[in-house]
């Protein structure tokens, strides 16, 4: 029994060790490609570490390919995520208290439409909205991205849930009886216990914000506005590693560790915030599940 | 793709605090202040989530001649049309077989491992969806390029010499459901993490008494109880992987010509919006989608009752 217990248990890391290769492979292969040359990169071992040097050198190649256009895409990244999840938060906040905590008329329907559209991928609404933003003469500006964005209907829902779990009505109640105006009761009572999901929110809304593609796609016309998710695409059909006729930028060529290199970039923000937020992501990510 | 947006969970015991703290029902504020508090998220969802909708459907069903389906006829003529659902429904059958299986398997062996080793396995399969969408292709060209893949032993006992020859048009199913996978299921992990998390450990412990082994107790105790957060990922999953469109697109520009600009829906309804000026077909093609869409979270909201609505 003892025996048949161990050997389980020894399956059970083999198999989550693989996949924990599967899962992590790819990652050291992206930090480490910058570190190469493009001959090593193809020759050497994919684990060999090539030098800080190159390393360097492949970061400025890339920082100031064609003049500043990688940092172009990382500001444009940054406006249309920190501008769509500043909006979400403006909106979700305040919605999922009033659903949670208020009544009024349509509330239930309000809710279950919020369910439906949150459930419903965005993708779908992608090119009806174009031609809505075409039509109000917004297609090549920031709010053709940033007010999409800014439709978060799952944070709406994460903040009704907190607030109608979370915040005892009696202490709501109590602030009423002193005078506390409604707006008083939201801003100074329940926002400063909202703090968690505020944060929650906000990591939802920029991960998918920075990563999103094909709206800012369609919804931006060049190399001056698009965020570094469609600059990547751009980058590849500029490399001779896989477009051989490619010009690149005329003078500039983009080879595997530039790519690997402008990956890394893009990533690194998202990748920062999911370090600092690993242990609320790894357990608490589903309020009550945690194995306490 | 990215980690589903809805990768929380509905947590059953907030319904139950809520029972005692809130008596269930919703309350104080007057009318006025739930109006103002909702005020600017009904703004967004009317221009952003209800105004498309309804311009898609306008757009799909205006003809000539009045109202009429004749641009879902077009577009269901169109040469890439089944091609493309076709592509959508072999890539969704291996994905969700594959993830759904793995997903379970690798959560209910995680939950058996002590909380400190079982914690750092879930951030390592969590971690790659920061790299959802454009990145993540990036990588996976790398690692299906026999030249440069770490893999590459496993590419050549496929006898693939050439990234060509990995991402040849029978292999990309598999192709998209890895990049899906890599990305996604470390996030479904946690939450069937959660979930079994919340399975009375009094249960568990009851069925050890029993005589069940640790492979009884997953079967019989943990799986049943779990099972309807695995249709939620499935169903979730279907409607997501619906909407493909960052991978083929990305991957056709890599390999120049090899992949159709039109694999999957999506880029069909973008080729014929802005390839060839049909708003209309492009707009049928948005409503099949939104239909989808729609039947998958009508289904879930109302019928599957996951979601806390009072």
């Amino acid at each position: 029994m003892l025996a048949r217990r161990y050997v389980f248990r020894l399956i059970a890391m083999v198999v989550l060790l693989a996949f924990a290769a599967f899962f992590v492979v790819p990652m050291i292969w992206l930090l480490l490609a910058p570190t190469k040359t493009d001959y090593q990169v193809i020759h050497a071992s994919p684990f060999a570490f090539g030098s800080l040097s190159q390393f360097g050198s492949t970061f400025h190649k890339v920082i100031t390919y064609q003049g500043d256009l990688m940092l172009t895409w990382l500001k444009n990244s940054a406006i249309y995520a920190f501008g769509g999840t500043a909006l979400a938060l403006l909106a979700a906040i305040p919605a999922g208290y009033g659903l949670a905590l208020t009544q009024f008329i349509g509330r239930r329907a309000l809710l279950g439409i919020t369910l439906v559209v949150m459930i419903m991928p965005a993708t779908a609404l992608v090119l009806p909205l174009f031609l809505e933003a075409s039509a109000v003469h917004l297609i090549g500006t920031v709010w053709s991205v940033i007010l999409p964005f800014a439709f978060f209907p799952f944070g709406v829902y994460l903040a009704y849930i907190y607030f109608s779990s979370t915040i005892p009505k009696d202490l709501l109640a109590a602030a009423r009886i002193d005078g506390a105006s409604e707006w008083g009761v939201f801003r100074h009572v329940a926002l400063p216990l909202a703090r968690p999901i505020v944060a929650l929110i906000a990591f939802f809304a920029f991960v998918a914000d920075w990563n999103n593609y094909y709206l800012p796609f369609v919804m931006t016309y060049d190399n001056s506005q698009y965020p570094v998710t469609v600059g990547l695409q751009v980058l590849i059909s500029s490399s001779q590693v896989f477009t051989p006729t490619a010009t690149g930028s005329a003078s500039v060529e983009i080879f595997r560790p530039d790519l690997a290199m402008a990956t890394l970039i893009a990533i690194l923000p998202v990748l920062i915030i999911f370090m600092f937020a690993q242990r609320t992501l790894v357990t608490g990510m589903l309020a009550g599940a945690t194995k306490e | 793709m990215t980690v589903p947006s809805a990768t929380v969970v509905p947590d059953e015991r907030a319904s139950a605090r809520r029972g005692r703290r809130a008596g269930g029902q919703p309350a104080g504020g007057s009318r006025t202040a739930g109006y103002f508090f909702v005020a600017f998220y009904v703004v967004l969802l009317l221009a952003l989530g209800i105004a498309p909708t309804v311009y898609a459907f306008a757009l799909a069903l205006s003809t000539p001649g009045g109202l009429g389906f004749a641009h879902f006829i077009n577009t269901f003529n169109f040469f890439d049309f089944a091609p493309a659902f076709e592509h959508i429904l072999e890539f969704e059958g291996i994905w969700l077989v594959s993830q759904t299986i793995l997903v379970v398997i690798l959560a209910l062996m995680v939950h058996t491992l002590v909380r400190r080793v079982s914690s750092a396995f879930r951030f390592v399969f969590y971690l790659p969806g920061a790299m959802a969408g454009a990145a993540s292709v990036v990588v996976w060209l790398f690692m299906f390029d026999p030249h440069t893949s770490p893999w590459a032993f496993v590419l050549h006992g496929f006898h693939y010499r050439l990234l060509a020859n990995t991402v040849a048009p029978g292999n990309l199913p598999v192709i998209f459901a890895i990049m899906a996978f890599f990305t996604g299921a470390g996030g479904w992990i946690v939450i069937m993490y959660g979930a079994l998390n919340n399975i009375p450990r009094e249960l568990i412990e009851a069925a050890e008494i029993d005589g069940s082994n640790a492979f009884q107790t997953a079967l019989r105790i943990k799986l049943p109880l779990i099972r309807k957060w695995i249709v939620y990922m499935l169903v979730l999953s279907f409607a997501a992987g619906s909407q493909l469109f960052v991978e083929p697109q990305i991957l056709g520009v890599a390999t120049v010509g090899e992949i159709s600009p039109q694999w999957s829906p999506n880029q069909l309804a973008y080729y014929l919006a802005f390839q060839l000026d049909r708003f209309n077909d492009a707009a049928a093609i948005s409503v099949d989608l939104l239909v989808i869409g729609l039947l998958v979270a009508v289904l879930l909201v109302w019928r599957g009752r996951l979601f806390e609505v009072d």
